[in-house]
């Protein structure tokens, strides 16, 4: 008897767990469809050969990396040598993308403090606030910076106006020009997060470590830069990852000089001058670069808390 | 006026008012060197209010604090040499046990070994040295009370303040705690100045009450002062338990008031300050104070009929509904019951009081 309730439970408990399968089968698709599966696809493409016209003869083929790394002279029969071109506009991309993180750490932890240090019901409306320059199109937006930032834009007539320089500062065609970009299209991103953590805080710790003689310099980052530190580190990788790859400011703000990773890429597939392996190669390559930039602070992460416990 | 230096805190016409409520109403009390001193009120009376207008985290609307003698209402909290022992603890939760108790005194310029070995010594004396490298969530709430009172004595405050730290326990660990607290008083001889609104845990611990209802002081006083001569009816009502009679008083005469109750009875009890012939007050008297008989025995005995009988463990209270008056709570020890007499309920029997043991109060 008690062998069959046993064997009962253990058939229900199989049900179940098939069950419990099936349903997480959309969780699957989602996956597959939308993450796996076109990774894959660039992965696969990035080892064929290209085709003039774009698109791909399907033989493989390193080529695409080769001319990413190596330089073989123009008809390709010279010993080969390290190409630093596309290494350097890499190099400029994580350069960019950092300082445009960083732009918005310093701005954006402000802000989200003081939006969550307001009274509950106008928390909202500062959030709604900061968000709704975002229903614009990026497109728009990052046009309506260039305006803003050139020689006769507003912000140069306004510092000429108020006697503060001469002759108008060049910014649009720079690196800052296209950090400012980078930092104006993601500033939500690490807005959003850093609220939701300094929201969680808890204030009497701050009122703790002031009554322990602590300054308020120290107790922020003794206390509470710790206790959110979750949400900086969510805030700066969603900055940081969307910088790295855009393509949008670097082109409307940087010029030429400042091409970046993600120009690189969305040349490949334009028109019939592309060269799809290279692209997808190209991605492949920024995708691993990414990783091991994520892999590496979060590393750095662990070993700082297992110090600092 | 400068203040005198060896009293602790000195609070003159202290007045909080956020917006048009005001929280506090023109305080004025001095907490003595060395003392076990407590605030206690139902919430909302200003209690915690004001212990935070010592600590620095409220501003103070009028008046001045002064801490032996210094002004301290316009330093900011970290400038000033009291600790507190928060309600929910506030221990930092990225922080180890010991790097909690050592943070006040890093803080105060010592170096990270000396605070670290000193905050050892504090954890000895609150018995909780083997948790020293755990995180705060790896403790009880109890250890994690004695953390925070730790963390809260290791840089050597003036004053410490403790603002209800005993409400979140169970009451056997609260009982232990209370002890244990008066204990740690009289080793490190600081200043502790107690927030509670449970007049028991004040009774028990303190050298003096503040007893504080709707932002005003209603009485200051020893806790048998505040327990055997109640100011006013708030008082009497809200520490321990109390009966209360309304009386018409007819003569006042060397501290003795002679009065009568709505139906005529007479009665003499003792008189407060400021009660005048014709005035009607009441009459408190604690149940302990009553016993009951089958014939008048005193001659201040009310004439009731016994409702219940509820034993509490010590003691059984007995419910009389009074002739004249209201229900009344009896309350016999049961040490005592060679000599006084509980009744079955339903039975005629007379509440007896000694002279002396009623009080006139203040409304």
């Amino acid at each position: 008897m008690a062998a069959g309730a046993a064997s009962g439970g253990s058939a229900r408990a199989d049900t179940y767990k098939d069950a419990r399968g099936w349903l997480l089968l959309p969780s699957w698709a989602v996956l597959g469809i939308f993450v796996l599966g076109p990774v894959c696809m660039m992965l696969i493409y990035s080892f064929l050969t290209k085709e003039f016209r774009g698109g791909v003869i399907w033989e493989p083929s390193l080529a695409a990396y080769d001319q990413f790394f190596f330089d073989r002279g123009l008809f390709g029969d010279e010993p080969p040598k390290i190409e630093w071109t596309y290494i350097s506009i890499f190099w400029r991309s994580i350069w960019q993308a950092g300082a445009a993180t960083l732009l918005s750490l310093l701005i954006g932890f402000p802000t989200a403090y003081f939006i969550a240090t307001r009274p509950e019901n106008v928390r909202p409306v500062w959030v709604f606030l900061i968000t709704i320059p975002y229903w614009v199109n990026l497109l728009i937006r990052t046009v309506s910076m260039k305006f803003l930032l050139r020689d006769q834009g507003p912000l140069n007539d306004f510092l000429i106006g108020t006697g503060l320089i001469d002759s108008p500062i060049h910014i649009v065609n720079t690196n800052f020009a296209v950090q400012l970009g980078l930092f104006y299209s993601y500033l939500p991103f690490m807005v959003l997060p850093v609220y939701a953590a300094v929201e969680r805080y808890n204030f009497s710790l701050s009122e703790a470590a002031a009554d322990l003689y602590a300054s308020k310099w120290t107790t922020l980052r003794r206390i509470v830069l710790p206790a959110v530190k979750p949400g900086v580190v969510a805030g700066c990788i969603l900055v940081f990852v969307p910088s790295m790859g855009s393509f949008l400011a670097p082109d409307l703000l940087g010029g030429a000089k400042n091409f970046m990773i993600g120009s690189l890429i969305e040349e490949q597939f334009k028109g019939n001058a592309g060269n799809w392996p290279f692209g997808a190669a190209a991605s492949m390559i920024l995708l691993t670069m990414v990783l091991i930039i994520l892999m590496f602070s979060a590393r750095q992460q662990a070993k700082a808390d297992k110090a600092g416990g | 006026m400068p203040g005198n230096k060896t009293d602790a805190i000195d609070v003159r016409n202290a007045v909080k008012r956020y917006g048009d409520f005001t929280a506090l109403k023109r305080i004025s009390l001095t907490i003595r060197d060395n003392e076990f001193f407590t605030l206690l009120g139902p919430s909302g009376c200003g209690k915690t209010t004001l212990l935070r207008m010592i600590a620095g985290f409220e501003d103070v609307t009028e008046g001045e604090i002064l801490l032996y003698g210094d002004e301290i209402e316009s330093l900011p909290p970290h400038l000033r040499p009291v600790n507190t022992v928060f309600q929910n603890y506030a221990l930092f939760p990225h922080m180890t046990i010991l790097d909690n108790v050592a943070f006040g005194l890093e803080m105060r310029g010592k170096s990270k070994d000396t605070a670290r070995k000193r905050a050892g010594e504090m954890l000895e004396l609150v018995q909780l040295s083997q948790f020293a490298a755990r995180k705060p969530s790896q403790l009880s709430g109890g250890q994690q009370q004695r953390v925070a009172l730790a963390r809260a004595l290791a840089p050597q405050p003036k004053v410490l303040l403790l603002d209800e730290p005993l409400s979140a326990l169970d009451l056997k660990l609260r009982k232990a705690m209370q002890l244990e607290l008066k204990h740690l008083q009289r080793e490190t001889g600081i200043t502790f100045i107690f927030v509670t609104h449970d007049q028991e845990e004040a009774l028990t611990m303190s050298d003096r009450i503040a007893v504080m209802s709707a932002g005003e002081m209603q009485q200051l006083g020893s806790p048998t002062e505040i327990y055997e001569q109640p100011r006013n009816m708030f008082v009497a009502d809200f520490i321990g338990e109390t009966n209360l009679l309304e009386v018409s008083v007819d003569q006042v005469m060397n501290g003795r008031a002679v009065c009568h109750l709505g139906g005529g009875h007479a009665l003499t009890c003792n008189s407060v300050e400021g009660i005048g012939e014709g005035a009607k007050v009441h009459m408190s008297v604690r149940p302990e104070r009553l016993f009951m008989s089958d014939v008048p025995v005193e001659t201040e005995s009310l004439k009731g009929r016994v409702a219940e009988n509820i034993f509490v463990g010590t003691d059984i209270s007995t419910l009389v509904d009074l002739a004249e008056g209201p229900q009344f709570i009896v309350r016999t020890s049961n040490s005592d019951r060679g000599n006084k007499r509980i009744f079955e309920p339903g039975s005629e029997i007379f509440v007896n009081m000694e002279l002396g043991a009623g009080r006139l109060l203040m409304d």
